[in-house]
């Protein structure tokens, strides 16, 4: 893909995810100031709502489908979609093509947008080549590795290729960072307990590295994280790697209202 | 509920045995397989291929003996070398007196035993036969061994009854060192070779990786759950 | 065994505040795992080995009834008897009718998930027939009155102040002395205990982890030796299976026995694998004289014409369990029924029924751990989302559920709705979540708010953003 296209000709279409559109536009805009940085022409339509990721794990077929249909006709015209989040991406990436695998029509129009839809980070790093940002951030950080970027889409050694490349910033590994933080989109409302241990578990593994700042790449481990990071009071900031590759780490954390604190290494 | 032989010849030969591979075929959507393919996969069993053997057991003789040393021993077992028939059973007299125990056992009545001097050592008192509970000391000798996991290959026949692999604490093996080998195809192979009119199995083989153990108290290893606890390979070089 | 699947919210509850449980549950969770991948980094060919091994099974999948029939034939051949039994109480009538065919009073037993599936060691002792778990694990658990928490170490829930209670307790009338504090107290208290039993014991009942077509013959793979004492010293050995553990040859289960210990423990093979084939030989100085096999089909059939055949793969090493954060989370008792962990959501509804055990594949993360792992490829998230789809299918998720689901769809669907709606959540969470940047407690998301704080949201949508964006 990277040898087809020059540099600022290649249309990108921003798949921004629901959470992030409710949630933390900065990401969408962290998102864009990367990719515009690395000589795309970003465009986010505004008829997309959600992947469908919800009514897919709860079985709801007839809407999985539907809701499909939908994104695949909104970003049918983009050269590349790209997406800040491993979860959303492997949506579309392997299960729409599943969704439809006896459907002629739209089985090969899935497969098309599946074919060009990318994680955010790997798309930097494996599509387009970029192994350095532009941005400084001062302090010590570590680094959850989200389920679906890591087995769908193997989405691992890319964030920390480019977390490495910042002056200032000090990864500390999160040991069993492969490990759920029990998320998991509805698991986590109708199994709350199970849910709470498991990211209280996560959460003593991050106090437990020193770092200062949790990062990683999807939001709905990140509301998940921060939230409890929060509730226990452990006084470590939460936010997504865009945030920071893209030198936009000054506002508020997940979860905060003010600046970020002071960085103690 | 009839519980008697009619419902055991039902399960056997009629109803249960009609039941469930008529069931499996409804399930596969067909009938009984053509008898082209079926001629195709029986033969497939008549000449068994091997698939995808490890590299890890390739190399000389001496290095499959090395490897099978250093893997038994991974696993616990003690292995000694020794360079010829002569010197076994000084070998076995030697593992009795560090490990304190007494100088009777019971050895397979195997007739590849019979080439180790062991009136040399009239102190052993050997009976030859299967295991009782009371004995604390078997010796076998072994079909073959597999460099590759350090896994010892024992069959059952008149002359190795099974249970010397498994009633007494110690199992002492006389392993030669043309019998290692690689890894466990050669196994079926041999015994392939070895039979006749396409019935070679044995009653029982055992694949014996180590002494007996369990994880099954808090995961902390402990050796001798029920079989031996100790197995120790003597290999003769000679 | 009786499932108690439909209490798993209540049983998981329950399990998350047991002390003693989580102390054992910590343990567990990273010794396996840990082992399994230094085992896998060991053997540069286990991902090949593990291709070859779904196709091996898959291949005898295909041809599942031809290859038991060959199986049968030579189990026959060797001087052995095969029972095909269609249902539990089948299997468990034939193992009581050989059981009395040779006036048998007591029974040894190594581990077998199917004897927990047919209920088998109740029955029996109905009848007046002694059932002796001999595997340590299962020994344990039988002890305790209660059934295996995992398939391959079935008492991983215990600690060992906990077993060396119920020795101390259980062994006193047969003269076991004071309460032992080791753990090499505990086993070779456990062996000494076990020792006359396994000698005195009339009939062996064993499992299978292979039935080789090739040859008539049952392997079995233990790490303890007593199921080799079970089968070789009683007078009868009885086999007990399901249909879909056949493979053709031997060499095809070498393979895949390359990738089982491995994925299981993380040993190199399990200390001892043996194949049996028919009863003695004529001139055999031990060995059972009489040698039967249960093929069990208890659903199997079924599954192989449905959506979840490729669940018959599974080679029962617990790989899935092992990696599991929502079994490390609850242990294997919150399951409700023989098969814990991802395997046993989709198993289980299998065998005992959605409605009961709709809870196993809804309780799942999909985070993708166990099919990572599994040596046969198995697609476990795959196949607990096909449930869930049947679940929503037939109308049996909560009401409540289901208009929340709709009426989130019909949004997503009508983007114009949907951005009015997010505006107005997003003010709302913005206005609760004003002063700290978080919301504590929210009515109608209590199972979040329970546990951690709600992040209150930036303010503005992303797309109100962006368009004001575009417009400068």
């Amino acid at each position: 893909m990277s040898e087809k296209h020059e540099r600022g000709t290649l249309r990108v279409g921003l798949f921004v995810t629901c959470l992030v559109d409710l949630f933390r536009p900065s990401v969408g805009f962290a998102a864009a100031k990367l990719l515009e940085g690395a000589g795309c022409i970003v465009e986010a339509p505004r008829a997309q709502t959600c992947c469908g990721q919800p009514a897919h794990n709860s079985g709801d077929s007839r809407n999985s489908r539907a809701i499909a249909r939908q994104v695949i006709e909104t970003f049918a015209k983009f050269d590349a979609v790209v997406v800040p989040s491993g979860s959303c991406a492997g949506m579309i990436k392997q299960h729409y093509p599943s969704l439809f695998t006896d459907d002629p029509a739209w089985g090969p129009r899935a497969e098309a947008l599946a074919t060009k839809t990318f994680e955010l980070l790997s798309f930097l790093t494996d599509e387009l080549g970029v192994e350095a940002v532009a941005a400084e951030f001062d302090g010590s950080v570590t680094y959850h590795d989200s389920c679906a970027g890591l087995r769908e889409l193997g989405v691992q050694a890319q964030p920390r290729r480019l977390l490495a490349s910042i002056p200032g910033l000090e990864l500390k590994e999160l040991p069993g960072a492969n490990i759920c933080c029990g998320f998991g989109g509805t698991f986590c409302i109708k199994y709350p307990e199970i849910s709470t241990r498991m990211v209280s578990d996560k959460v003593a593994d991050i106090a437990d590295t020193g770092a200062t700042t949790l990062l990683a790449g999807d939001l709905g481990c990140l509301l998940n994280i921060a939230g409890r990071l929060t509730r226990e009071g452990r006084g470590i900031e939460t936010r997504h790697v865009a945030e920071v590759l893209a030198g936009m780490a000054d506002g508020p954390a997940i979860g905060e209202t003010t600046g970020p604190a002071r960085r103690a290494r | 509920m009839s519980g008697n032989t009619t419902e055991n010849e039902a399960n056997g030969s009629g109803n249960g045995r009609e039941r469930v591979l008529g069931a499996l075929r409804s399930s596969l959507g067909r009938e009984e397989l053509p008898a082209a393919v079926r001629a195709e996969l029986t033969a497939r069993l008549s000449s068994p291929k091997s698939n995808l053997i490890p590299a890890r057991g390739d190399g000389s003789p001496a290095d499959q003996v090395a490897l099978f040393t250093e893997m038994a021993e991974a696993v616990q077992a003690s292995v000694v070398r020794v360079p010829d028939d002569a010197d076994v059973p000084n070998a076995v007299t030697l593992y009795l007196a560090q490990n304190n125990l007494p100088s009777d056992m019971v050895m397979a009545p195997d007739a590849e035993l019979n080439r180790y001097p062991w009136a040399t050592r009239p102190m052993l008192n050997m009976r030859r036969g299967h295991a009782v509970d009371t004995d604390q000391v078997s010796v076998t000798g072994a079909d073959m061994a597999f460099a590759e996991t350090g896994t010892l290959m024992l069959t059952s026949d008149a002359t190795r009854p099974s249970t010397l692999n498994f009633l007494p604490e110690n199992h002492i093996v006389v392993l030669r060192a043309e019998q290692i080998t690689g890894a466990y195809e050669e196994g079926w192979r041999r015994l392939r070779a070895n039979g006749e009119d396409g019935a070679f199995m044995p009653r029982t083989v055992n694949l014996i990786t180590g002494p007996s153990r369990t994880g099954d108290i808090e995961q902390r290893l402990q050796l001798g759950a029920h079989g031996p606890r100790r197995l120790h390979i003597i290999i003769v070089e000679q | 065994m009786q499932s108690t699947s439909h209490d798993f919210i209540a049983r998981a509850q329950k399990g998350l505040v047991d002390e003693d449980l989580q102390d054992a549950l910590g343990r567990f969770r990273t010794g396996f795992s840990v082992k399994r991948s230094e085992a896998v980094a060991r053997l540069p060919e286990f991902e090949a080995l593990r291709d070859k091994a779904v196709e091996i099974k898959n291949h005898t999948l295909e041809h599942l009834d031809f290859y038991l029939e060959r199986f049968a034939s030579k189990v026959e051949e060797s001087g052995g008897v095969v029972h095909w039994c269609v249902t539990p109480e089948d299997a468990r009538q034939t193992v009581l009718d050989i059981c009395r065919a040779h006036d048998a009073k007591t029974v040894t037993k190594s581990k077998s998930m199917i004897g927990e599936e047919i209920a088998l060691n109740p029955f029996l002792e109905s009848n007046d027939i002694e059932p002796i778990e001999t595997d340590l694990g299962e020994y344990i658990v039988q002890l305790a009155g209660e059934y295996p928490s995992h398939i391959i170490a079935p008492a991983v829930h215990k600690t060992k102040d906990q077993v060396a209670d119920l020795f101390y307790e259980r062994h006193k009338d047969q003269g076991g002395g004071k309460r032992l504090e080791e753990v090499d107290e505990l086993v070779d208290q456990a062996r000494a205990m076990l020792r006359h039993r396994f000698i005195d014991a009339d009939v062996g009942i064993t499992g299978a982890n292979f039935l080789v077509a090739e040859t008539g013959t049952t392997a079995i793979v233990t790490n303890e030796g007593n199921g080799d004492l079970t089968q070789i010293l009683p007078r009868v050995h009885i086999v007990l299976a399901t249909l879909e553990k056949a493979v053709p040859t031997l060499d095809d289960m070498s393979t895949i026995l390359r990738v089982l210990a491995r994925s299981a423990t993380g040993q190199e093979f399990s200390t001892y694998t043996t194949l049996s084939t028919g009863p003695k030989r004529p001139g055999d100085l031990d060995g059972p004289e009489a040698f039967h096999v249960i093929l069990l089909d208890n659903g199997r059939s079924r599954m192989l014409g449905s959506e979840f055949r490729e669940v018959l793969r599974c080679i029962k090493c617990g790989a899935c369990m092992n990696h599991c954060p929502v079994y490390g989370s609850i242990g294997g008792h919150a399951y409700g029924w023989v098969y814990p962990g991802p395997v046993g959501a989709v198993l289980t509804p299998n065998l005992v029924g959605l409605e009961e055990a709709h809870h196993l594949p809804n309780a799942s993360t999909f985070c993708g751990r166990c099919e990572d792992v599994c040596p046969m490829r198995i697609p476990l998230p795959g196949l607990m989302r096909r449930w869930r789809e049947q679940e929503f299918d037939a109308g049996l998720q909560a009401p409540r559920y289901r208009l929340g689901l709709a009426l989130w769809a019909w949004l997503v669907r009508h983007p114009t709705s949907y951005r009015l709606s997010s505006a107005v959540l997003i003010r709302a969470l913005r206005l609760l979540g004003a002063r700290r940047g978080r919301i504590a407690r929210l009515p109608f998301a209590r199972g979040w708010t329970m546990g951690r704080d709600m992040p209150a949201p930036e303010g503005g949508s992303f797309h109100a953003k962006w368009r004001r964006r575009s417009r400068a």
